[in-house]
């Protein structure tokens, strides 16, 4: 086994008026958590159908397994559509047993998982409801549960999080969590942040049917991190900018810190850290000079404008 | 081959738990059972009691000959008319003029309180009439004239026996001509309501995006499969439990068709006819093909409905394209009308063999009879069409999946279809 389960390669995809995905390729390493993220309308949900053999690419190939992927690695793939779909007239307990067993599983072992799931997601006592009468939130936990019952090795969630509270978010993040610490490999699409920050280790971002930006979160972070800088000083800010524009770095006044100090976010461009420093220390009078983490919505927000 | 009893398991369970279909279920045999005994109950509450008509007889021959029966009891009577017409207790009173014999034209009259049923009427007429014919004849004082008319009394029926069987065979033109409609219009019906079923079936699915979670576990041609097969199912129960409550229902009835029962009087076309459906061979022949046929028929209909329903995105573009696939249907139906008249004609031949009309075709041509050879032919050329249409049917739908928001050329298509 190696340590990639999947891999994407130049995959283009054009529908009428548009063009869904235009070269994208995309690495998932096993048992890690994939997170793919982009603006609505990028081309997320296209490339998963890809993925998972539900739509075919105009041009590229996908490798799962280290073999090209057909019809039948899809037993191995769990797969959570952002369109929610359960029979409507059919009760929760046998529709999940449904398609436990349509995954394989027999009628006892299926009957068995599901009732542990179902204690586990607290949602012990719909196993006779209809699915019609559940609401959006309520039905999309049943189908986590359906997507993930037979324990595939590739999980993909398209937007998990959308219609959840904030408390059902947090159960779902710690099943997510735990699925891979059982070794399931998960990607998932999604527009929340926050939630890519918690768990993520690998990202990719797709803006405009391209993939701009992809890489560990870490590394990514650590990457944006090298720019930006925050600077608490004594001085004059006229002349804090006079040094800032000469040696090719932004200086953006921050307000002033609780000891009365000025701050001053500083991101580097062109300039040379070391340089800039000793450049400040002759003009105003560092108090600290510290690096900033970029939360991954900066990083969101400042690689699609890039890429704009 | 597990997931494709899944599928059927699912789609029959659904289909058979639904309130709609437990009420259709039990609601049409009763329909059925109330429209076919409605005659006789119309009868049965529709009969009045005992008219009794009081006869003034003024030729004095007549009366005595009149018979009543359960509705109509006469009554000679002697009093003067006015008299019974003032007694209100009186219902009706049949004056017989004295020319009557001579002069039967207008002789009679019946004066009733209330309106007088059509069939009174019709039989004090007939009784009036009968009277008079048997005085005439009397008058002619022929010895025996009674034995000599049973005597020369004729009931004739033609028996058509095919000599170019091996079996000479009995058959009714004329049941075979019942059957072969009635057979006609049930498959009919049985293609239109069930295979519509799969049609609309698929395109809900395709509408609540379940498929996308079932297409990851099965097959389009398993899928196709097992819709079919458990619509089919649901319909083979529905027709079953219809046939157990309306046969249930109707035992009563029946033996009075048989042909003991039936008496010298009945039609002898019709005693013929239950002779034939009594002859064992000719129900087992006539069973087996007809239940190939209308399986077959059944199958062929519901894989193409399916393909409709792959190849659209709503049930209202569904609509127009089923339209044009119950022409051939209706090709099928016009085409046995015409069959029966010429069960072995040019006509009767390829509606029969190609595989969109041949159940509507072969059941009209089945009661009289066909070679094995064209039976065996348009069998297997109606199940070879039926596999070809699932699997095209297969590819369309798995076509119709990959098109979300995109209208496919052709040579898309055909890159889709070959996309493993």
């Amino acid at each position: 086994m190696n340590d990639t389960i999947l891999t994407a390669e130049h995959i283009t995809k054009r529908f009428a008026n548009h063009t869904a995905l235009d070269d994208v390729s995309i690495e998932v390493p096993r048992g890690k958590v994939y997170g793919l993220l982009g603006p609505n309308g990028a081309g997320k949900t296209t490339l998963i159908r890809i993925i998972n053999h539900i739509t075919a690419p105009d041009l590229g190939t996908v490798t799962f397994n280290g073999h090209r992927l057909t019809a039948a690695d899809v037993v191995n793939i769990g797969y959570l559509p952002e369109e929610r779909g359960l029979y409507k007239k059919m009760k929760v307990g046998e529709q999940a047993l449904f398609f436990a067993r349509l995954k394989g599983l027999s009628r006892a072992e299926a009957t068995s998982r599901l009732k542990e799931w179902f204690e586990r997601m607290e949602i012990s006592d719909w196993w006779d409801k209809k699915v019609e009468e559940l609401s959006k939130g309520m039905a999309q936990k049943v189908q986590f549960i359906v997507t993930v019952l037979h324990r595939p090795e590739l999980l993909i969630f398209d937007e998990p999080f959308s219609g959840f509270d904030p408390i059902n978010a947090g159960i779902l993040k710690r099943e997510i969590l735990k699925l891979r610490d059982e070794g399931s490999t998960i990607i998932f699409s999604t527009h929340n942040m926050e939630s890519v920050e918690e768990l993520c280790d690998n990202i990719t971002l797709i803006n405009k049917s391209r993939n701009i930006l992809s890489g560990a979160v870490s590394d990514i972070r650590e990457q944006y991190a090298d720019k930006e800088y925050r600077l608490i000083y004594k001085g004059d800010p006229a002349r804090l900018f006079e040094t800032t524009d000469a040696l090719g770095a932004k200086a953006e006044i921050l307000p002033d810190d609780k000891f009365g100090n000025r701050t001053a976010a500083i991101i580097l461009d062109t300039a040379e850290k070391r340089r800039l420093i000793s450049g400040l220390n002759e003009t105003v009078d560092i108090v600290g000079f510290e690096r900033v983490l970029p939360s991954m919505d900066n990083i969101f927000i400042s690689a699609v404008k890039n890429n704009g | 081959m597990n997931n494709l009893g899944l599928v059927i398991e699912r789609e029959y369970l659904e289909r058979v738990k639904r309130k709609s279909f437990i009420i259709t279920t039990l609601v049409v045999p009763i329909v059925m059972i109330a429209l076919m005994a409605a005659p006789t109950l119309f009868m049965i509450f529709g009969k009045s009691d005992e008219k009794v008509v009081q006869v003034v007889d003024n030729t004095g021959q007549i009366a005595s000959r009149l018979q009543g029966n359960e509705e109509i009891k006469f009554v000679a009577s002697t009093a003067p008319v006015d008299t019974l017409r003032a007694n209100d207790d009186i219902e009706a009173i049949l004056i017989i003029n004295a020319d009557a014999i001579t002069n039967p034209g207008k002789s009679s009259t019946l004066l009733s309180r209330g309106s007088v049923p059509l069939m009174t009427d019709t039989y004090i007429t007939d009784q009036i009439k009968k009277a008079i014919e048997d005085i005439r004849l009397e008058s002619y004082n022929i010895e025996g004239i009674h034995e000599i008319l049973d005597s020369i009394k004729a009931n004739v029926t033609l028996s058509t026996v095919r000599i170019d069987k091996e079996e000479a065979t009995e058959t009714s033109s004329g049941l075979s001509y019942v059957m072969s409609m009635i057979m006609d219009l049930m498959l009919y019906m049985f293609i239109l309501i069930y295979g519509q079923m799969v049609m609309t079936s698929i395109i809900e699915e395709k509408n609540n995006r379940v498929l996308e979670i079932v297409v990851s576990s099965v097959s389009p041609f398993q899928l196709m499969m097992g819709k079919i097969a458990g619509v089919g199912l649901t319909a083979i129960t529905q027709i079953l439990i219809w046939a157990l409550i309306i046969g249930a229902g109707s035992a009563v009835a029946v033996p009075f068709l048989t042909p003991d029962t039936l008496g010298a009087d009945a039609p002898q076309e019709l005693v013929a006819a239950m002779t034939q459906v009594t002859d064992a061979g000719f129900l087992i022949e006539l069973f087996i093909t007809t239940v190939l046929f209308f399986i077959g028929g059944f199958l062929l209909y519901a894989s193409i409905y399916a393909a409709i329903g792959s190849a659209v995105s709503n049930v209202q573009d569904a609509s127009q394209l089923s339209t044009i696939a119950t022409l051939p249907i209706i090709i099928g139906i016009v085409g046995s009308m015409s069959i029966m008249n010429n069960p072995d004609g040019g006509l009767a031949f390829w509606l029969s063999i190609i595989p969109l009309t041949s159940p509507m075709a072969m059941m009209a041509r089945v009661p009289y009879g066909v070679p094995v050879w064209e039976l065996a032919l348009s069998i297997v050329l109606l199940y070879a069409t039926f596999v070809f249409m699932i699997w095209l049917c297969a590819k369309i739908y798995r076509v119709g999946i990959f098109m979300y928001g995109k209208k496919p050329t052709l040579t898309e298509i055909i890159k889709w279809a070959r996309y493993k």
